[in-house]
């Protein structure tokens, strides 16, 4: 079983929760950008969020169906159809054998993801399907390619109805062991400035723009490179940030001002071009609660999972559905 | 407060919200180093539940945990019990470490900043590959990117500084300088240290059994050959060793 792929955006992945154990080799864990995603699509389709799904940055791509399938689609809102009938994000949906989904461009926020049922069974590297393009391990998806599925259970027709993540906003960040190299009035510029998100932006990390002058550490061009996580805000040579994400690197010697929460990286990573960012720190207590409550909304996602009503206007056959059976014989 | 105390070492600190860095200096030294893999060492051999991954970088042992399995405060405790256990500065370094030769082309078009480097370590170029290509480096820390070494420590006239300007990509197999350490990067990338050597080794092998060539503390060293020599490596190098050789290194 599989998905051939007609046409595809140019920034198009296999993505899992990605490769853990081999940061003492410098490979950092990749996998999806936007984790709650993951997820959502496992909820959907009930079924492991362990599994593998596509993710697609900015624009989808044109896939058909070699035989029937469940699809779920999570992550940043993009246009999509079955052979041409609009169907809802967030949603599961069945596919039959020869119809074509296509997916376009990304209406708000910047990953969509395509999950699959039973997931897609591409070659696992290391333990993990996540391509992770700056070590060269997998690569974008092309036109022409067949995406292989494993069989699930085709649960379909569910939906949910998740909080906008997609537009930027405040990001709860943490002091990390970096933070008192940057001077008090450097911190406080820090959290007092609105960032708009930069176009230097891919799965390593993203640029932040703002007005003014940059943030630097003080001896920032001889320090010590350390050990580097996804989420940290690093400051380049010229003191702009970036929030690096799961294809950053290991260890590095630019200086991280704070690390923005896990249950936060989902917004930081989806937030669009231009879209609006402040920081603002928690304590470690805080950060333990916030974390908390997060994974136990992942828990309740597969509760929060309700049946899709298809809306009329989207039933393109509408006419040739039995709409009045059962009213005359009623009165028969 | 995120670090136990600003100026004393082994120093524990927080890194985001799920590990822990114990670093043994603020610079890189010799004995910090081999603290540092020495202290991640036996973090891996005591197999604390709840610690979910391990690394060393050039003076600090990492720490990813789970805070559900192992809350902060615990594994703070563990590894103070654990560093009080000996002066891990004197602790030896890791068994079976190798010593790798590397051909390397030092200068001209393969590797434009030399001349810029030698010139900020107040040395001549011919002097300056001649130091470079005597010294024996160690495998400091393997990171960045996958496979890829940081070694050191070279003579401190090659304490020179990281570029302000990024270099927009270096090839893989590119020996760049900085702060008396090398890095021998694992494929092509921008950089802000200078480029002053390039090899045909591969760091990072992912179609061979073994991924990844290197460990940490393993020492390398970077023999001055000539361009055609490296192309006549390069041209049968399906193997990735760039012509290297590897011998274990006794005790």
């Amino acid at each position: 079983m599989s998905l051939i792929v007609h046409r595809i955006g140019p920034a198009c992945t296999i993505q899992d929760q990605g490769r853990v154990g081999y940061l003492d080799q410098g490979l950092s864990r990749s996998g999806a950008a936007d984790q709650l995603a993951l997820h959502e699509g496992a909820a959907l389709l009930r079924q492991s969020p362990e599994l593998a799904a596509l993710e697609m940055a900015g624009m989808g791509g044109e896939f058909e169906a070699t035989k029937p399938l469940g699809i779920a689609l999570t992550g940043a809102p993009m246009q999509a159809n079955i052979d041409g009938s609009p169907i809802v994000w967030n949603a599961s949906h069945q596919m039959e054998a020869g119809q074509r989904l296509v997916i376009g461009a990304a209406t708000s926020g910047t990953y969509g993801y395509l999950h699959v049922s039973g997931g897609i069974a591409s070659k696992s590297f290391l333990g993990s399907r996540s391509a992770h393009l700056t070590a060269k391990i997998g690569n974008t998806i092309q036109t022409g390619d067949t995406l292989p599925v494993a069989s699930g259970s085709g649960v379909t027709g569910m939906k949910l109805n998740p909080d906008d993540r997609f537009s930027g906003g405040v990001l709860r960040v943490i002091a990390s062991f970096q933070t008192p190299l940057f001077d008090q009035e450097t911190l406080d510029r820090f959290v007092q400035t609105e960032f708009r998100r930069g176009s230097r932006a891919n799965r390593m990390g993203m640029q932040l723009d703002s007005e003014g002058e940059g943030f630097a550490a003080q001896g920032q061009l001889n320090i010590l490179s350390e050990v580097i996580t996804p989420g940290d805000i690093q400051m380049t040579g010229t003191g702009s940030p970036f929030i690096l994400l799961p294809e950053c690197q290991t260890t590095g010697g630019y200086p991280r001002i704070a690390t923005v929460l896990p249950c936060d990286l989902p917004r930081a990573a989806q937030t669009s071009a231009g879209g609006q960012i402040k920081f603002e720190f928690v304590s470690l207590d805080e950060a333990t609660a916030l974390q908390t409550a997060h994974k136990a909304e992942l828990a309740r996602l597969p509760m929060r999972v309700e049946p899709l009503v298809r809306d009329p206007h989207d039933i393109p056959d509408l006419l040739s559905y039995q709409l009045i059976g059962g009213m005359i014989s009623a009165t028969d | 407060m995120t670090t136990d105390t600003a100026d004393m070492f082994p120093r524990i600190s927080t890194v985001g919200y799920d590990g822990l860095l114990v670093s043994f200096a603020d610079a890189m030294a010799e004995p910090s180093n081999r603290a540092a893999l020495a202290f991640r060492g036996a973090v891996d051999a005591a197999s604390w539940d709840g610690v979910v991954e391990t690394s060393a970088s050039l003076a600090s042992a990492y720490l990813k945990f789970d805070p559900d399995k192992l809350p902060r405060t615990a594994i703070q405790d563990k590894v103070r019990h654990l560093l009080a256990q000996q002066n891990w500065l004197g602790a030896p370094l890791p068994a079976g470490r190798r010593l790798w030769r590397v051909p390397t082309v030092y200068g001209g078009e393969l590797a434009p900043q030399l001349d810029e480097a030698a010139a900020a370590a107040g040395l001549d170029s011919m002097e300056a590959v001649r130091r470079l290509s005597d010294t024996k480096v160690r495998v400091l820390t393997i990171g960045f990117a996958p496979g890829q070494p940081y070694l050191g420590p070279l003579g401190s006239e090659f304490n020179i500084p990281r570029l302000k300007e990024l270099t927009p990509m270096v090839p893989e197999g590119a020996l760049v300088l900085a702060i008396s350490q090398f890095v021998l990067f694992s494929g092509p990338t921008p950089t802000g240290w200078r480029h002053v050597g390039q090899t045909a080794f591969r760091c990072f092998r992912p179609d061979a059994p073994q991924s990844f060539a290197l460990k940490p503390g393993d020492e390398m060293q970077f023999l001055s050959v000539s361009r055609d020599e490296l192309e006549t490596i390069r041209a049968n190098n399906s193997d990735g060793s760039g012509g290297a050789t590897c011998e274990e290194i006794a005790g």
